[in-house]
C-alpha cells in the first residue's frame, strides 16, 4: 500500500509548514502582531529571488545567501514604522494593516509579474531522490526543507535560551515595561525579533517556490496553513509549531491520499478538530507567553 | 451617564434630540427617491446600485463586528456563501428567489451559533485567521456537491418567466429593502440595551465586564446578525447575478473590500461606513481600466487610515457635530444648556 509513502510525504510536507509556522509564531508571540500578510510576504520573497536572480537559468539555491538577509533589514525597517505605530494604537490596528498589506503585495505581484505561476531551478535537486524500497521514494529537496526547519527552530531555541539579545527579546515578550525599566532598548530589540522572523519567513518563501509553483494569489493558502500548524501545535510553543506542522502535514497527505480532492479539507478539519476538542494545541504554552 | 437625572436636580438625559429628526425626514426621503429609481433610469444604474447596496450591507455588519464586538473578521464570506448556497438550494426546490432572501439570512444565523461556539475560542488575530478558515471549509464542502455545480457553481432557476426590465426592478428593489433593513437593524440594535453594552464593550472590554455587561452574549449576538446580513448579501448577490461561483461566493475579497470600506469611512459608527461604501465605490469605478490597481490603492489608502485617521473620514466630519444616526445620550442642564457627548476616541487597547 501507500499508506507509508503517504505518512513520510506527509512528514516532509509538514517540514515546510513549520518553517511557515516559525516567522508567524514568533512575531505574535514577541511583537504581538499578527502579520496576516505573512503568507504574502513569503510569496514576495520568491520573487523578490526571480527578480534578483541574474537568469533564470542560475540556481535558486544561490537565493538562499542574499534572500532572508534582506527581508530581515525589511523587517525590522517595517517593525520600527509602521507596524511599532500600529501597535501603539492598538493590535486589531495591527491586524488590519496586515491585512491590507496582504491586498497591496498581492496585487502589486499580480501587475508586475501577471497571474502566471512560476517556479525556481535548483538544478538536478528537483528530481533527485534516495529509494527506501519499491513504493517509498524520498526527494532530497523536501528532506532538505524539513532538516532546515528543524535547523532552524534549534538555533531559534538555543539563541532565545542562551544569547543575550535572545534573553532581552523573551524579557520583552514577557512583559515590555519591565524590561524597557531593566534598560532593555525594547524597540531595537522588537525590531530584531521582526527582522528574524522576517528572514524565516523568505526562508520558507524560497522553500516553498523550490518544492512547487507559486503564483501572486498563493500567499493566502501559506498563511492558513501556517496559522494551523500554530494553534495545532499551541499558540507561543516554538517545538509545538513543529508537531503541528507535521501533523497537519499528515492530515494533508493523508486526506488526499483517500481523495486527491481531500487533500487540503483534511488539513483545516484536522485543525477545527483540535480547536473544539483541545484548544490549548499539543504543547501548552507557558502562562506568560 | 452617571449624573443624576430627575426633576429634583433638573438634569435630564436625553437621546433623540430635535436635530435627530431633521435627520429621519431626509433619510426617508431619501429612501423614497432611491425607491423610485427604476422607473426614471435604466437598467445598468439599477445594477450598479445594487452591487453598491450589496457593499453597504456587508460593510455596516462588518462594522458591527469590527467596530462594537471588537471581532475583527476576515471569514464573513463564509455566510456571503452560504446564503448564496441557500437561495440556490430553496430555488432548486421551487421557492421564489426573492422570498428566498430571509430565509437565507436565518440559515446564516442558525449555522453561525455553531461556528461561533468554535471560533470564540480563539482571541483578537487567531480570532481573525480562524473565521477565514471556516470560510475556506465551507467552500471545500459545498464544492464536493454535484447537485450544486461542483466547483463551477450553477445556475439560479425559478426566474427565467420574468421580463427583464422587471427582473432588475425587482432585484433592486429586493437589494434597497435588505440594505434598510440592515441599516434599521443596525441601528435599533445599537439603540437598545445589548447597543449599549457593545458600545462599552467598544470603549473598553474589561471596564464593561466589570460593570456587568455580559460581554461574550452581547458579542455572540452580534456575530450572528452580521452572519444574517452577509447571509442576506450574498442572497441578493446570486439573484442580480443569476448564478453561483463558489470562488466568487466565498472569496475573500469580500472581506478585504468590508475592512476597506470600513477603514475608509470610519469605525464605529453607523454614517462611517455609509460614506466610506460610497468613497470605495467611487475609486473603484474610477480605476476599473487599472487592473489589479484599485486594489492596491485602495489597500494603501485603508492601511493609512488605519494609522493616521482612525475615526476615517466620518471623524473628520464629525468635529462639526454632524449625526445622522444619533445613537448616544445628550444631558441637559437645569439652564437649558445641552452637553455634548463627548467625542468617542476609543482608549488604547491594553498591551499584553
Amino acid at each position: 500500500m501507500n499508506w507509508v509513502n503517504a505518512v513520510v510525504q506527509g512528514l516532509l510536507l509538514g517540514g515546510l509548514f513549520a518553517l511557515f509556522a516559525c516567522g508567524l509564531s514568533l512575531l505574535f508571540g514577541v511583537v504581538g502582531v499578527i502579520n496576516l500578510a505573512h503568507g504574502d510576504f513569503a510569496v514576495l520573497g520568491a520573487y523578490v529571488a526571480v527578480l534578483l536572480l541574474p537568469s533564470t537559468a542560475t540556481n535558486a539555491l544561490w537565493a538562499l545567501l542574499f534572500v532572508p538577509p534582506l527581508f530581515g533589514f525589511f523587517g525590522y525597517l517595517l517593525q520600527r514604522t509602521l507596524l511599532q505605530r500600529s501597535l501603539e494604537i492598538s493590535p486589531l490596528t495591527t491586524l488590519l494593516v496586515t491585512f491590507g498589506l496582504s491586498v497591496v503585495v498581492q496585487n502589486g505581484l499580480l501587475e508586475a509579474f501577471s497571474a502566471d505561476s512560476h517556479s525556481f531551478n535548483v538544478g538536478s535537486l528537483v528530481t533527485s531522490s534516495f529509494k527506501v524500497d519499491e513504493q517509498l521514494q524520498v526527494s532530497y529537496l523536501r528532506l532538505g526543507v524539513l532538516l532546515v526547519a528543524i535547523a532552524v527552530l534549534s538555533v531559534l531555541s538555543l539563541f532565545l535560551a542562551r544569547s543575550r539579545t535572545g534573553i532581552q527579546i523573551r524579557a520583552v515578550a514577557d512583559d515590555r515595561e519591565a524590561a524597557q525599566m531593566s534598560g532593555v532598548n525594547t524597540r531595537h530589540i522588537v525590531g530584531v525579533a521582526a527582522a528574524i522572523a522576517f528572514a524565516t519567513v523568505a526562508l520558507a518563501g524560497l522553500a516553498y517556490g523550490m518544492t512547487a509553483q507559486f503564483a501572486p494569489y498563493s500567499g493566502s493558502a501559506l498563511l492558513l496553513f501556517a496559522f494551523e500548524a500554530v494553534v495545532i501545535g499551541g499558540i507561543g510553543s516554538l517545538w509545538g509549531t513543529l508537531g503541528g506542522g507535521l501533523i497537519l502535514g499528515l492530515a494533508q497527505s493523508i486526506g488526499f491520499q483517500i481523495d486527491p480532492s481531500l487533500g487540503v479539507l483534511a488539513g483545516h478539519l484536522v485543525f477545527l478538530g483540535v480547536l473544539a476538542f483541545r484548544p490549548t494545541g499539543l504543547v501548552p504554552a507557558r502562562a506568560a507567553a | 451617564m452617571t449624573a443624576p437625572t430627575g426633576a429634583s436636580t433638573g438634569y435630564r438625559v436625553r437621546r433623540l434630540r430635535r436635530s435627530a429628526l431633521w435627520t429621519a425626514l431626509p433619510s426617508a426621503g431619501v429612501v423614497a427617491l432611491l425607491a423610485y429609481v427604476p422607473y426614471v433610469l435604466e437598467r445598468k444604474v439599477t445594477d450598479t446600485l445594487v452591487d453598491f447596496f450589496i457593499l453597504l450591507v456587508l460593510a455596516t455588519t462588518w462594522n458591527m463586528l469590527a467596530g462594537f464586538a471588537g471581532l475583527v473578521s476576515v471569514g464573513q464570506q463564509a455566510y456571503i456563501g452560504v446564503g448564496a448556497y441557500a437561495v440556490l438550494v430553496l430555488a432548486q426546490q421551487g421557492v421564489n428567489p426573492f422570498a428566498a432572501i430571509p430565509l437565507a439570512a436565518l440559515v446564516c444565523a442558525a449555522v453561525s451559533l455553531p461556528v461561533s461556539w468554535l471560533v470564540f475560542r480563539l482571541r483578537g488575530g487567531y480570532f481573525a485567521i480562524g473565521t477565514w478558515v471556516v470560510a475556506e471549509v465551507f467552500a471545500l464542502l459545498v464544492i464536493r456537491f454535484e447537485s450544486l455545480g461542483g466547483g463551477t457553481g450553477a445556475n439560479l432557476p425559478g426566474l427565467d418567466g420574468f421580463d427583464a426590465v422587471l427582473l432588475g426592478a425587482m432585484t433592486y428593489w429586493a437589494a434597497l429593502s435588505v440594505a434598510v433593513l440592515t441599516l434599521l437593524g443596525a441601528y435599533l440594535l445599537l439603540r437598545s440595551r445589548t447597543g449599549l453594552a457593545l458600545t462599552a464593550v467598544r470603549d473598553n472590554e474589561l471596564a464593561a465586564r466589570s460593570v456587568g455587561v455580559r460581554v461574550p452574549r452581547a458579542k455572540r449576538m452580534v456575530y450572528l446578525a452580521a452572519a444574517a446580513g452577509a447571509g442576506a448579501a450574498g442572497a441578493v448577490l446570486v439573484i442580480t447575478q443569476l448564478n453561483v461561483q463558489p470562488g466568487n461566493v466565498f472569496s475573500v475579497k469580500w472581506s478585504a473590500y468590508m475592512v476597506f470600506v470600513v477603514l475608509i469611512g470610519g469605525v464605529g459608527s453607523l454614517e462611517g461606513p455609509i460614506l466610506g461604501a460610497i468613497v470605495f465605490f467611487v475609486l473603484q469605478r474610477a480605476l476599473a481600466d487599472y487592473g489589479a490597481w484599485y486594489l492596491i490603492v485602495l489597500g494603501a489608502v485603508a492601511v493609512v487610515m488605519a494609522v493616521w485617521v482612525r475615526r476615517g473620514l466620518w471623524g473628520l466630519l464629525e468635529r462639526f457635530d454632524v449625526r445622522v444616526f444619533p445613537t448616544g445620550f445628550w444631558l441637559q442642564a437645569p439652564g437649558g444648556d445641552v452637553a455634548r457627548p463627548p467625542r468617542d476616541d476609543p482608549p488604547p487597547a491594553p498591551r499584553h
